[in-house]
């Protein structure tokens, strides 16, 4: 029971330096610690996604070395059309869980959501050490199972049964590979439910004086919504993860419906249900879109908003769209069926909330367009990041309503087009988010500031090249091109093998200019202009504390609080901008009472 | 692990809340998030249990008797009791007599697992597995051992905790509150309890 002891942060500064940078209980170095591993994960995944757009656009393109990752996936350095699927799986698991959930919410929730509630730490930083180390141990073993003998699993990273459930003979990888995954996923949940109780409390418990939850920024919003999603979301996919692996080892049939033949041999479970999978699957899938997405609307209009000089058209509703975009997003799931057999009138039953589903999304875009508009926005690297994230998510959105509709989506279900759907609006633009942050907070995060030129060139690179990318999978996914297909040998898809050609060379492209974004990070680490406290003219209380921030946050004085998160051009204030910690007292409007 | 900093508090973050929100202490509010996800968790396996089942046309329903599982309701019924006195001890700060409605509550909780645990190796000897049984479907014994076996890990962890709990408070270094947040943990796994017994038991009696 140590670790319920709450003794919030009044520890002193650790000093060995075990205690400071490894197992350390300052959320600030366990926020850089998941940054850190976002970026290992982050990087991993981009190389298995070249090798996949290699073997995709070049077919039996021999890619060298590849036979040392796998000698059986690889023979000759050519993959197996199994080795495709593998890697195709652990790009899916490793981006959606280990960089998609981690950057944007636990990196960049446990630096920050603290600093900007006025708290000295979390209540609980045991619990959030420990969220980021079971976190890790879920990537080690998935990491692992590249070098178990048949490899990685090769299910997707929905990893539907049975075929997920019924061990090797569903090919390589269905077995042990299965388990790793599945334990890792089960870790996963278990630092994530850590985390998530950490911030929920951290938000409604350890608030300054002065800081009601409406004064809280956009951002700090953003990771509490996003946190109590996670609390059930996670709690679901354990329990789902549990009963996968006891149909592996204890020898179940959770998953496995009776007299199922997989390669000629009759399999000896019976009685389970398949789709039951998929049930507790997207139960968690879908809020777990929006676990990936909410935070990065968060730090985008947190970006945006400062560099606007002026507040969102309202606080209030943006932070009521959010709330609604989490409520509705677990009474959606079954869109992600309606080609699974379940009953059509349960189809219609889940069309209606993904329709409805649009409505927040949509009031959140429209406050973003009708703030941006007429502004006079400071362009720098972080604001167009935030910009391309806007871009990005009404690109994807919009493909969103055509899936909505199950009359189009039998067209469409598991085509490109949903590749590509899915990539815009939660792939990129929460990577989109990730950079926009990244760039904003990387001065107070680290105390030096990053290259601007590199990171404008970094934007544009980024985001003409994905782009190039994801644009093209809706044309493939509407002329027929099946996603999963490791080869594109039918008459009907010959044609479009061009196309996969050109992405391949946008993927590589883009992927390249990612270097400059590693090395501007590396490179500004050690060798960047110091950073002022306020480099932003921010108004939030991570610009009234130190750069890089004191071990307890504020130093010997705790921040009170006295207006709105976003006092920006205020008439007749002293500046354009009034800290919250100000005492300045001005009439405004729209100040919450 | 240096101890040094992490030297204990009585409240959390004590002078930085200075407007608590819901003036609910982060320790009672962790055990109510914890109940919250924990609820998704069983939620979750029972659902799954009721979709295989409601998927299996040969359902088997081997119960006879409803005297072992009505007894051990009771027990846990009564711990539930038990705590309750013990929480309102604390509060009137009785220390032995709180740390003796504790022990009795834990001692309930270790007879109610091992009253459990007596009608596995039954169902065991019988010949009923994780993956086998001889009445039907495997799959009955798979969805009851799965989630009996996560309610009893439940109360297991609850004894330990109680226990460890009722020490630390007997040694000054928890207070009456830590009690009412382990209560809470108490009470949620026997309203668990008063879940698993109709969809588990009752529904699988044969008559
Ligand atoms: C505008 C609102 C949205 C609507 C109406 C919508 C609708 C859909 C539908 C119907 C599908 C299933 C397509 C199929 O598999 O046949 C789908 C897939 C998907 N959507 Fe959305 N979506 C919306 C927004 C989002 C957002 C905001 C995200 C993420 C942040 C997202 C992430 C995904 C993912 C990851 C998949 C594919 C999962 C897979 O099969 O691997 N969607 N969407
Ligand atoms: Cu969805």
């Amino acid at each position: 029971m140590h670790d319920m002891s709450a003794h919030a942060a009044q520890h002193g500064a650790p000093t060995s330096f075990i205690r400071k940078h490894i197992f350390s209980l300052d959320h600030k170095v366990i926020g850089k610690q998941y940054y850190a591993l976002a970026l290992v994960a982050v990087i991993v995944g981009m190389v298995l996604s070249w090798l996949m757009r290699l073997h995709l656009g070049f077919a039996n393109f021999a890619i060298p070395g590849l036979h040392l990752l796998s000698k059986n996936g690889a023979p000759g350095d050519i993959m197996t059309p199994e080795y495709y699927l593998q890697l195709m799986t652990m790009h899916g698991t490793i981006m959606v869980f280990f960089v998609l959930t981690t950057a944007p919410f636990a990196a960049f929730g446990n630096f920050f959501l603290p600093i900007q509630t006025g708290a000295e730490d979390m209540p609980f930083p045991h619990f959030n050490m420990m969220s980021f180390w079971v976190t890790f141990t879920g990537f080690i073993i998935l990491m692992a199972s590249f070098f178990v003998s048949d490899g990685p699993t090769l299910g997707g990273w929905t990893q539907y049964a049975p075929l997920s459930a019924v061990g090797a003979v569903a090919g390589p990888g269905q077995g042990t590979g299965v388990v790793l995954w599945a334990f890792s996923i089960a870790f996963f949940c278990v630092g994530q439910l850590f985390g998530s109780l950490n911030f929920i409390t951290t938000t409604l418990d350890m608030r300054c004086k002065g800081m009601s939850l409406m004064r809280l920024p956009l951002s700090a919003w953003a990771w509490f919504i996003t946190s109590i999603m996670g609390l059930t979301a996670f709690a679901v996919l354990m329990p789902a993860a549990i009963l996968l692996i006891l149909d592996h080892v204890a020898g179940t049939s959770f998953f496995v419906a009776s007299n199922l033949v997989i390669n000629d041999s009759l399999l000896p479970h019976s009685g389970g249900s398949t789709l039951l999978w998929q049930h507790l699957f997207w139960f968690f899938g879908h809020p777990e879109v929006y676990i990936a997405i909410i935070p990065g609307m968060g730090i985008v209009s947190h970006i945006l908003i400062t560099n606007m000089r002026r507040p969102m058209l309202s606080h209030r509703v943006l932070i009521y769209s959010m709330g609604a975009l989490a409520v509705l997003s677990y009474m959606v799931y079954g869109h992600h069926m309606f080609v699974s057999g379940m009953n059509p009138i349960s189809s219609l039953a889940f069309s209606f909330p993904t329709l409805i589903i649009t409505i927040p999304s949509t009031i959140i875009v429209l406050i973003w367009l009708g703030s941006l508009y007429g502004s006079k926005l400071r362009i720098n690297t972080a604001s167009l990041f935030a910009l391309g994230f806007v871009s990005m998510f009404i690109s994807g959105g919009v493909s969103g309503f055509f899936l909505a509709q199950p009359s189009i989506d039998i067209m469409l279900h598991a085509t490109y087009f949903v590749v590509g759907h899915f990539h815009l609006v939660m792939a990129v633009a929460a990577i989109f988010g990730i950079f926009g942050g990244t760039y904003f907070w990387f001065p107070k995060m680290t105390g030096r500031m990053m290259n601007e030129s590199l990171g404008k060139l970094h934007f544009w690179l980024t985001f003409v090249g994905t782009y190039c990318i994801f644009m093209p999978f809706h044309y493939l996914g509407i002329a027929g091109n099946v996603r999963r297909y490791q080869a594109f040998v039918d008459d009907y898809l010959i044609p479009l093998i061009p196309v996969h050609k050109f992405i391949t060379v946008a993927a590589l492209a883009t992927g390249a200019a990612q270097l400059i974004f590693i090395y501007n990070l590396i490179h500004s680490r050690f060798k960047g202009a110091p950073a002022p406290d306020n480099p932003w003219q921010g108004t939030s209380l991570e610009w009234s504390t130190a750069t890089p921030p004191p071990h307890n946050n504020f130093g010997d004085k705790m921040p009170v609080v006295y207006h709105d998160p976003y006092q920006y051009s205020v008439e007749g204030a002293s500046s354009d901008f009034i800290m919250q910690t100000s005492s300045e007292s001005v009439h405004s409007a729209d100040e919450e009472k | 692990m240096s101890q040094a900093d992490l030297t204990m508090h009585g409240h959390p973050g004590a002078g930085v809340m200075s407007e608590p929100a819901f003036s609910v202490p982060a320790k009672k509010m962790a055990m109510w998030l914890f109940i919250i996800a924990d609820t998704a968790t069983f939620a979750g396996c029972l659902v799954a249990y009721g979709f295989i089942r409601n998927s299996t046309p040969d359902w088997p329903r081997p119960f006879h008797s409803i005297t072992n599982v009505a007894l051990m309701t009771f027990i846990l019924l009564t711990s539930s009791l038990t705590m309750l006195m013990g929480i309102r001890s604390a509060e009137k700060g009785e220390k032995s007599g709180a740390f003796r409605w504790i022990l009795i509550t834990a001692l309930l909780g270790a007879v109610f697992a091992v009253l459990h645990i007596r009608e596995w190796m039954e169902l065991l000897d019988t010949g009923v597995t994780i993956f086998h049984n001889p009445f039907g479907t495997p799959l009955f014994g798979a969805a009851f051992f799965s989630v009996t076996g996560l309610h009893l890990l439940h109360v297991t962890g609850g004894v330990i905790a109680l226990i460890a709990v009722g020490i630390r408070y007997m040694g000054g270094r928890y207070k009456a509150d830590d009690i009412e947040v382990t209560g809470l943990y108490w009470h949620f796994v026997d309203l668990v309890w008063m879940f698993v017994v109709p969809l588990i038991y009752l529904l699988n009696m044969s008559h």
